[in-house]
């Protein structure tokens, strides 16, 4: 069929797709096994403060004398299921309300949709923050702050499919044959959304992971000494000539949101090759 | 045909209307259609696009868009449809009355599989029936349309499948419940030539096993030809003729039915240009005073700019035409 020669090696393995695989892999392996690959205990001070680089610190040590390569291990297992968390909350949250305003129409399309509007109205970093200060600091709190921030993006997502998917042919041969309209929304409409909002679920993961540490960072979402990668800046802000304080974390968040987001584009051009 | 029996025609259509939109602005799609179908019956419907026939028989089953408004009588063994509550519906579509649509490519649903979707046809209409038993019905089904191989393609999804094997199964799914009636809007338009005789002689062969009335929604009456027993022809929302299709085809009454039947290409006149009738059919909101098709008509007189024709001739054969007598006499 192909008229041009494809490269070699199956056509969905891209370079980035490779390169993100490989870096969400790495973090994911520090979440479980973060105590196998270190020597050092995240809380414990180990080592003279602010020591640089070295052999024995791969990152140098904190403000603290704790060792910072350890702690941005650690912080793998606070960022990555957070951003799992959130993401399918939002999603679950999202999805379903957007279906079901997508389907129905009317009033509860109205209802919903203006709420999606008042929501997405405020800049997400500042509602975030302002819902996390009311319910007080914690990752915890913090997450509940992202789940509000973030479920009204699936549910324009999953509306705008739905809308779409109704209109489809076979829905009217459905109704045609005797289906009931849960039935119809199940089987024959909801199976054929979920692709995009899925994509855009694995490029959110990286935002999010990026917000939780925004809200750290100010204070609002882990408290020290966790090690949170968000945290961790906001410490190393402060040791401003001992860069490798804030630089761990910082890598820590570029990486794991860069993977992300390259896995994310390879979804997309792959589930959605118009858009290329 | 045993409504004589009973004394209640098998389908039964009086004075359909199906408007768009609010009062003051609102335009009539369907203006006014009357029809019957009787048990195993065959009845075509023929105009242009956008003349209501479908919309007309889709509203006829509830199944029009929200923003339209639907007003008559529709009869379906006596009993009312137009007001019936959408469970009631429900329980009808798919087990009595079937439909099968236009384009078999865009009919199915593309993420279950082609048995999937037949059984679950069955079993909507049947609580009780197995898994099993709805997969074994499944393959009968496939056999009766005449797909090769059923209980392999029993298994495949419906992009396997070539445009005319998905009508086949679009039509085992219509009769899986063995309905009375089958609505079939355009059933093979979006089908090549040679494959659309296949599909015809696979519903026609279906509606006289199994006794169907059959509703063929078309706009070319070339389709009709062989296949149905009586044609509608429809314009402008309203039916202008109905006549049974040997009558139709011999004596045309209606302007318009001889201008369709001028259109079908005829291989063995020597002539370069194709008829065509003239014009437009008029704009929903911008519908021609007296005879809705005057502007186009050759023999358009004063009395067709002023009134509305009313139907004239007998219950075998009629037209809504002032000059349907005059008409009659010459092709």
């Amino acid at each position: 069929m192909a008229l041009l020669p494809r490269p070699k090696g199956p056509r969905w393995l891209s370079l980035p797709l490779g390169i993100g695989l490989m870096v969400v892999v790495f973090w994911l392996l520090a979440t479980l096994l973060a105590p196998q690959m270190t020597s050092y205990d995240p809380m414990d001070m180990v080592a003279r403060r602010l020591q640089p680089p070295s052999w024995q610190h791969f990152l140098g040590t904190d403000a603290l004398g704790r060792d910072v390569f350890t702690r941005t291990l650690y912080g793998a297992r606070h960022s990555l299921p957070i951003a799992v968390i959130v993401v399918c909350l939002s999603l679950t949250v999202g999805a379903f309300l957007g279906a079901i305003s997508g389907f129905l129409g009317g009033v509860a399309d109205n209802a919903i949709m203006r709420l999606v509007d008042i929501t997405l109205s405020f800049p997400p970093m500042l509602l975030a923050m302002a819902v996390a200060a009311g319910l007080g600091p914690g990752l915890g709190n913090a997450a509940i702050a992202m789940v509000i921030v973030w479920w009204p993006v699936y549910a324009r997502l999953m509306r705008a499919q739905v809308l779409e998917v109704r209109e489809r042919e076979h829905v009217e041969a459905a109704v045609a044959a005797g289906a009931s309209r849960p039935r119809i929304l199940l089987k024959h409409i909801l199976p054929l959304c979920w692709t995009p909002v899925l994509i855009s679920a694995t490029m959110d993961l990286g935002q999010v992971i990026l917000l939780a540490a925004s809200l750290s960072f100010i204070g609002l979402g882990a408290t020290p000494p966790t090690p949170e990668w968000g945290s961790m800046i906001s410490e190393g802000a402060a040791q401003f000539y001992s860069w490798w304080v804030a630089f761990g974390p910082g890598a820590a968040i570029l990486t794991i949101v860069l993977g992300f987001n390259f896995i994310g584009d390879a979804l997309h051009d792959h589930f959605d090759p118009r858009s290329k | 045909m045993n409504h004589t029996e009973t004394g209640v025609p098998l389908f039964e259509v009086k004075d359909l209307r199906v408007s768009f939109g609010r009062s003051e602005t609102q335009l009539e799609a369907v203006r006014g259609i009357s029809l019957t179908v009787n048990n195993g019956e065959v009845l075509g419907i023929v105009g242009e696009s956008g003349s209501g026939k479908s919309i007309g028989m889709l509203a006829a089953l509830g199944l029009q868009p929200e923003t339209a408004t639907v007003s008559g009588s529709v009869r379906f063994k006596g009993k009312e449809l137009v007001g019936l509550s959408r469970r009631e519906l429900r329980k009808l579509r798919g087990s009595r009355v079937a439909m099968i649509f236009q384009d078999p490519l865009s009919s199915l649903n593309p993420v279950m599989t082609i048995g999937a979707q037949i059984t679950e046809a069955l079993q909507l209409h049947n609580d009780q029936l197995s898994n099993k038993a709805a997969l074994e019905r499944a393959e009968e089904l496939l056999k009766l349309v005449a797909i090769p191989q059923p209980d392999r393609r029993l298994s495949q999804y419906p992009h396997e499948f070539s445009g005319g094997m998905r009508q086949r199964v679009m039509i085992a799914m219509a009769v899986a419940n063995d309905p009375d009636l089958l609505i079939a809007d355009e059933p093979t338009t979006a089908l090549d030539v040679t494959v659309q005789a296949q599909i015809m002689e696979v519903l026609a062969d279906l509606q006289e096993r199994l006794n169907l009335g059959l509703i063929l929604i078309t706009h070319d009456l070339g389709v009709l030809a062989g296949h149905a027993d009586r044609v509608a022809v429809v314009y402008a929302g309203q039916i202008v003729e109905q006549a049974s299709i040997d009558d139709l085809f011999a004596a045309p009454s209606h302007p318009y039915t001889r201008g369709l039947i001028a259109s079908i290409p005829d291989m063995t006149a020597d002539r370069e240009r194709l008829f065509s009738i003239e014009g437009m059919p008029p704009a929903l909101g911008r519908l021609p005073v007296g005879c809705a098709f005057h502007p186009r008509c050759p023999m358009c007189q004063e009395v067709c700019r002023t009134t509305a024709p009313l139907f004239r001739g007998n219950q075998k054969h009629e037209a809504a035409c002032h000059f349907a007598e005059l008409a009659e006499g010459g092709r």
